[in-house]
């Protein structure tokens, strides 16, 4: 076992009791990155070799001399017994959607190719003050449109470290994926639709979605706005925590952020689980698809073995103490996909006119003739199909003749679905649960290309995760187990606003709980 | 169900998005609105009460939990020069763009 192999807190461990500095520490993880991560993406890159298909290509850029200068002033601060803060030396991936001063912060789309960010985004910035050393910035879907990365304007686009012919998730997939092979112990994703916890799912990994608000979305290359959450993707739930304890909490940056503080994640970690009240729904256990030849959206049963791991998982929390109730009515859970459709894409494409070739980023060649052809050709050669779509789309539906029938009902309809989870989770109430349990995706990481295409099958990927997104609620997904073909599968842990603190304790109660079980034991494909 | 975007008002759409696309480009994007507007129609069938109000966000923003606005007064930027550098093309402190295209009012 590398160092890099190691959690976030056993390196910072290691690093107090001067078992190793931050330097080797920072070299463990460029080792790793150079044996598993093959070559960056890049904007038109070359076909893709045989050695490629077997390698993770989570990043787009490394930033090691920025990490190296960090981690030698972290080995200074260490020698001249200054407390060098709580992630000190941890090694960590950033989402290349977050801007981080001097860096590239490209979103993964050819028209901010050339961007170097002026400032840092509030969560990378309380990364580096706390210590964590930035290794790099990892792909994703272009502008985090996607479930697979594929639609990412770098390629290689990222592979599932478990079996490289299989998508990492997304649009956090470089970020999962970077976690799952070893390469950082952490890394700060973002998630909209589901974009942190579909990947952690896929790349058996641990992600977290705040509640809406409890982590700054400033210097966050924005989506939509209303959904968009920064959070911790890591190896295992407590080290998740100690990183949301880090970018949590209110910023003046950001009037959406909380002005209240965050609670300490770490405190009753341990605590198990007895007393809780954990709920199933029939709503999480059947799922949507749209018929591949006419469109027609149809019921299906969730794949049995997605099921068996979350019912697992249920009677493992019980024999532990909790009370599960079953049957938990979330009704309008189906509508999540809908309402994202519309809701995002309006944000989307409010969000998108900023890029126009004036300010920064790419502007069209010559020969131009005004200034519109100048905007309409820029955001022809930088958007990719994927941004495209979404501009369309919100135009549409946000339309004067259409805004009633579409906008303004998805988000009544979003009034809905967080009343589901008001209803389930109000202590007064019949159901009063603490979290509930739920699986994280449809199916476990399909293969590359499956899906790629078509955008509505794709969207669906994320319709057990969107609803939290539309509530603004808590969510957490943890390993549960593997199916047949050895792919991870995730379990989902949803929480009233601000309860993160309870998902942490119930996720580290099934962790400690499964310590020992086979599945744990097995390491993804290319770390064996 | 006939496709709801037509191909004018796709047409419509891509000028107002300020985007060009090939024909293959429209061919493709056109089919899967129409595909995603199949399933946005799933929202019409949900039975909604003339008193559910809208909500921009999940949770809940009050008094208690929201921030203050801000005092409005000017704080100079740090670095400016940083911000200004990434504009495609400058010229003696502004920003220079091709003609900006202008019809002269009767």
């Amino acid at each position: 076992m590398e160092l890099c192999d190691l959690t976030a807190l056993d390196l910072t461990l290691l690093l107090r009791q001067k078992k190793a500095s931050a330097v080797e520490i920072i070299e463990s993880a460029y080792r790793r990155i150079g044996e598993v991560d093959g070559r960056p993406g890049s904007l038109d890159s070359s076909p893709l070799t045989d050695e490629d298909k077997r390698k993770v290509h989570a990043f787009i850029t490394l930033t090691d001399e920025r990490a190296v200068e960090k981690a030698k002033m972290i080995d200074r601060q260490m020698a001249a017994g200054e407390d060098p803060g709580p992630l000190a030396g941890v090694p960590f991936s950033v989402k290349d959607i977050f801007c981080v001063s001097g860096t590239p912060s490209t979103a993964a789309s050819r028209i901010l190719a050339n961007f170097n960010a002026p400032y840092t985004a509030t969560p990378v910035a309380r990364m580096e003050a706390a210590g964590a050393v930035m290794v790099g910035k990892v792909n994703l879907d272009e502008f985090t449109y996607g479930s697979s990365n594929e639609s990412s304007a770098f390629q290689p686009s990222p592979r599932n470290p478990w079996k490289t012919d299989r998508v990492p998730g997304g649009s956090s997939g470089g970020s999962a994926a970077s976690v799952a092979a070893g390469e950082v112990p952490l890394s700060l994703g973002t998630d909209t639709a589901g974009s942190i916890r579909q990947p952690a799912a896929f790349c058996g990994v641990v992600g977290v979605k705040p509640t809406y608000g409890r982590v700054s979305r400033y210097g966050l290359i924005a989506f939509a706005s209303s959904l968009d959450c920064p959070g911790p993707v890591a190896r295992n739930v407590t080290d998740a925590a100690a990183m949301l304890q880090v970018i949590a909490g209110a910023d003046e940056h950001d009037a959406t952020a909380s002005p209240d503080a965050a609670p300490d994640y770490l405190a009753k970690i341990e605590s198990g689980v007895k007393g809780m009240r954990i709920g199933l729904s029939q709503d999480y256990f059947r799922i949507t698809y749209p018929d591949p030849d006419t469109g027609e959206l149809m019921t299906q049963p969730l794949p049995t073995e997605i099921e068996k791991t979350v019912r697992q998982a249920a009677e493992k929390l019980a024999s532990l103490g909790a009370e599960i109730i079953e049957d938990v009515p979330m009704p309008n859970t189906r509508y999540g996909i809908p309402a994202f459709f519309v809701i995002s894409r309006v944000e989307a494409a409010s969000n998108l006119h900023r890029y126009d070739g004036v300010k920064y980023g790419l502007r069209a060649e010559e020969p131009i003739t005004d200034l519109r052809d100048m905007y309409r050709r820029t955001r022809n050669q930088g958007f990719g199909l994927q941004p495209k779509l979404r501009i369309l789309m919100g135009m549409y539906v946000s339309a004067a003749q259409y805004s009633e029938e579409y906008y303004k009902r998805a988000l009544r309809v979003r009034t809905l679905i967080r009343g589901d989870f008001e209803n389930v989770f109000d202590p007064n109430g019949k159901y009063r649960l603490d979290a509930l349990l739920t699986p994280t995706t449809p199916t476990t990481a399909f293969e590359m290309a499956a899906v790629y295409g078509n955008s509505v099958l794709m969207q669906y990927a994320d319709q057990l995760t969107v609803p939290a997104n539309h509530a603004g609620v808590p969510g957490i997904s943890l390993p549960g187990g593997l199916d047949e073909n050895q792919l991870p599968v995730g379990i989902q842990l949803l929480g009233a606003d601000y309860t993160e603190d309870k998902l942490f304790r119930i996720g580290r109660a099934f962790e400690r709980a499964t310590e020992a079980e086979a599945w744990r034991q097995v390491k993804p494909e290319v770390l064996q | 169900m006939s496709d709801q975007i037509t191909i004018e008002v796709f047409n419509h759409l891509v000028g107002l998005a300020a985007l060009e696309l090939t024909e293959e480009q429209a061919e493709y994007l056109r089919k899967q609105l129409n595909n995603q507007l199949k399933v946005i129609q799933e929202l019409k069938a949900i039975p909604l009460d003339e008193n559910v109000p809208i909500s921009l966000h999940g949770v809940p923003y009050e008094k208690e939990n929201s921030v203050a606005p801000r005092e409005d007064i000017w704080k100079p930027y740090p670095d400016p020069e940083a911000i200004l550098a990434q504009a495609p093309q400058m010229e003696d402190g502004y920003i220079i763009v091709p003609d900006i295209p202008h019809t002269t009012l009767k």
